[in-house]
């Protein structure tokens, strides 16, 4: 069958089972478990109330815990046993294994660079254009075109990017835009950027925060917005200048909203894998967990440390998940 | 921030030049590929893509008609002819030429030279040349010549009509880019019914324990999906769905319902509670209010939700590879197809750039029509 129909046919048939299941549960509820007629109507009713929820939550419950619970018990339950010894319990062997690598140690570095890094830069440059578009006639249009990077594939960046960075033998003209400014500003000979030792991070890192400060001007300008003009009016009555402004009244307004942006993007850099994969793949030291934990997995094909940087990684995502849950809880009060 | 006080900023036209920088800066690498996909592969590997609308100085490798085209006339041996027509090459004004790699720029148009075998060779600057020699020429092949010439500005869509329709299989992008739609039209519709369900029970329905489910898909939202790669590899292998379309469409589907439940949770929480009151008043069922009022009034979150899913599942490279790409290489993916022609094309930057911008088109084609809907989306999802 051409996987064309297939697609459709998935489409048909799984939204026709999702609303047949809702619609169908839902009838059986009413008419015959808990009819709302007879002797017992008003009881009846109300324990189809206390059934319902649960009919409608169902399909997305059992989903979430298969697709996402599950799988982080089953991922630490791996991590802490054997591949060749038919999934024995050994303990902690995977992760002091896993440590005894300097490849490991060289993810772990560049993703506390990364992490430091991208955040900061995204969420700076973010607020930067945040802050000059806020008035500009036609800020909406050039925000629109520093968000564009969004819509764009990691994949596809990295082949953007790639072009930026290539490098030619020294003599012929450079096609890399980078190397050709590089030499104009008086560079001796063109330098190959992406395996540099070390700073080749750096020029990974350029392509995420190309990406995602589109992102944080998004929300860091709707935020800007948001900030009463009194506060501001009262700032210029007094005499602030422009620059005690924003960062005397105007970044203590919009901090949570910073907060938010900076924990995203973190987030998005615990997973960074596309990019590292299609530039170097982990090569000339510029290895990061995500795409450590892929080779482990599906090329070295050894589960157990490939388990131990997965649960590394879920390590690393725990603070914030943590955060994110109690900030929840209190908006919910 | 200045003429609130009623006096315009003295800086705005350091604000709208910085403006304009940043703006510049971003877009610069975009257009880059964009730019190069539409040029041929001696253009991009010769000049760089900024130069595009400039005539550029090229040096051409062309040769002259074969020996058995010589003629005789009188007592030396002739090939006359013009060098861009043997090559089929677009003629172009020659400034200088040679014939030995080593000194391209040796002679000016209309000049001889004499090569060893002691053939004297003239190039004219519209490429006629005449080369003579004493006695008959041999070999197969004519003598080559290296012509450096001003090549006007030209654009292709050869790229193009080589990316989508060639039957290369290593090139084509053709299939990929039907077999990324068939992954992404069912991954994005799917997550939003099941979702939508439950965001209305979390949001308009009392139970015990919803605040605590409600926590449950907040943390959800984090989980790397890193982790689930290999246990649900193992599952799908185990239950003999193993990798396919159903596979990366369950995976998606999955990994898209906390932002889809979350987000769909908050907007539905907003709508006013009147309407679903008053509906229950008159007697309307729970699927009833659920189908015939919260979903046309949460139109604007859905689609936030519908866009998200889709530009997350057309840029996907992970979870396609691990639930999709099987050993035969039939279901590639568009971003996967990339990452190969990276590997094996590396230096083709005609074919990386067209097929990279392949993939990116209907991305940015969604990103620019619904932008209202993105960033709207983008604020519930994180400002609260």
């Amino acid at each position: 069958m051409h996987p064309a129909i297939q697609g459709l046919l998935t489409i048909v048939i799984g939204v026709g089972a999702c609303l047949a299941y809702f619609y169908f549960s839902n009838q059986v509820l009413d008419r015959v478990l808990f009819p709302a007629k007879g002797p017992h109507a008003g009881r009846n009713i109300n324990r189809a109330n206390m059934v319902r929820p649960w009919l409608f939550l169902f399909p997305a419950l059992f989903a979430l815990s298969l697709y996402l619970a599950y799988p982080v018990v089953e991922t630490l339950r791996l991590s802490l046993t054997d591949r060749d010894m038919g999934g024995a319990f050994i303990g902690l062997d995977n992760y002091t294994q896993m440590a005894r690598e300097p490849k490991f140690w060289e993810a772990m570095r560049n993703n506390m660079l990364w992490l430091i890094v991208v955040p900061a830069m995204s969420t700076v440059f973010g607020l930067l254009v945040a802050q000059l578009t806020d008035r500009l006639s036609w800020g909406n249009i050039a925000k629109s075109l520093i968000f564009m990077p969004m819509a764009i594939s990691f994949v596809g960046a990295s082949v953007i990017w790639k072009l930026v960075y290539d490098a030619r033998p020294a003599g012929s003209e450079q096609i890399g835009a980078l190397n050709a400014l590089y030499l104009w500003f008086g560079g001796t000979e063109s330098q190959t950027w992406l395996t540099l030792p070390f700073w080749n991070n750096f020029f990974l890192m350029a392509v995420l925060i190309w990406i995602q400060t589109g992102f944080a001007m998004v929300i860091l300008s709707a935020a800007l917005r948001g900030i009463p003009e009194e506060t501001v009016e009262a700032a210029i009555v007094d005499g602030a200048n422009p620059l005690q402004i924003f960062f005397k009244i105007k970044m203590p307004q919009i901090y949570p909203t910073i907060m938010v942006v900076w924990t995203t993007i973190t987030l998005v850099v615990l997973k960074v894998f596309d990019i590292v994969y299609a530039m170097t793949n982990g090569q000339w030291g510029t290895q990061v967990l995500a795409n450590y934990m892929y080779d482990k997995l599906f090329v070295a094909r050894d589960w157990g440390v490939g388990s131990a940087s997965a649960i590394v990684i879920m390590l690393l995502v725990t603070p914030i998940l943590v955060w994110n849950v109690v900030q929840a809880r209190r908006e919910m009060r | 921030m200045d003429n609130i006080a009623g006096r315009k900023s003295s800086l705005s036209w350091a604000v709208n030049i910085s403006v304009v920088v940043i703006v510049a800066l971003w877009l610069f690498p975009t257009v880059g590929l964009f730019v190069s996909s539409f040029r041929t592969a001696d253009q991009i590997a010769t000049t760089g893509w900024w130069k595009a609308p400039f005539a550029a100085e090229q040096n051409l490798t062309l040769r002259t008609g074969a020996p058995d085209s010589q003629a005789q006339e009188g007592d030396v041996w002739v090939i006359a002819g013009n060098l861009f027509d043997e090559e089929g090459v677009q003629p172009a004004p020659i400034s200088v030429w040679g014939i030995s790699s080593r000194d391209v720029g040796a002679y000016a148009v209309g000049e001889t030279a004499e090569t060893r075998a002691g053939e004297r060779i003239t190039v004219l600057e519209n490429g006629d040349y005449r080369m003579e020699a004493p006695e008959r020429m041999e070999g197969s092949r004519g003598q080559r010549v290296f012509v450096t010439a001003v090549v006007p500005p030209e654009f292709t869509l050869a790229n193009y009509r080589q990316v989508l329709f060639s039957d290369n299989s290593t090139d084509s992008m053709a299939k990929a880019f039907f077999n990324t739609l068939t992954v992404t039209i069912p991954a994005t519709i799917i997550p939003i019914v099941v979702a939508a369900f439950a965001a209305y029970a979390l949001a308009w329905m009392d139970f015990p324990g919803r605040a605590l489910l409600i926590a449950f898909v907040v943390g959800l939202l984090v989980v790397p999906l890193q982790l689930a790669l290999i246990p649900l590899l193992k599952l799908h292998l185990g239950i003999g769905i193993g990798k396919g379309y159903l596979g990366v469409w369950l995976a998606h589907t999955g990994f898209g319902l906390p932002l889809a439940i979350y987000l769909l949770r908050n907007y539905m929480a907003g709508l006013p509670r009147d309407i679903i009151e008053n509906a229950r008043v008159d007697g309307a069922t729970e699927f009833q209010i659920f189908t015939k009022i919260i979903l046309p009034l949460s139109y604007p979150a859905l689609a936030s939700f519908a866009i998200f899913q889709f530009l997350w599942t057309w840029n996907d490279l992970l979870v396609a590879k691990v639930f999709l790409i099987d050993a035969t290489g039939q279901t590639t993916v568009m971003t996967n197809q990339i990452v190969e022609l990276l590997g094996t094309r590396g230096g083709n930057w005609e074919i990386l750039a067209t097929a990279a911008f392949v993939s990116i088109a209907v991305p940015l084609a969604v990103f620019f029509a619904m932008q209202r809907y993105l960033v709207r989306g983008l604020l519930a999802g994180s400002v609260k």
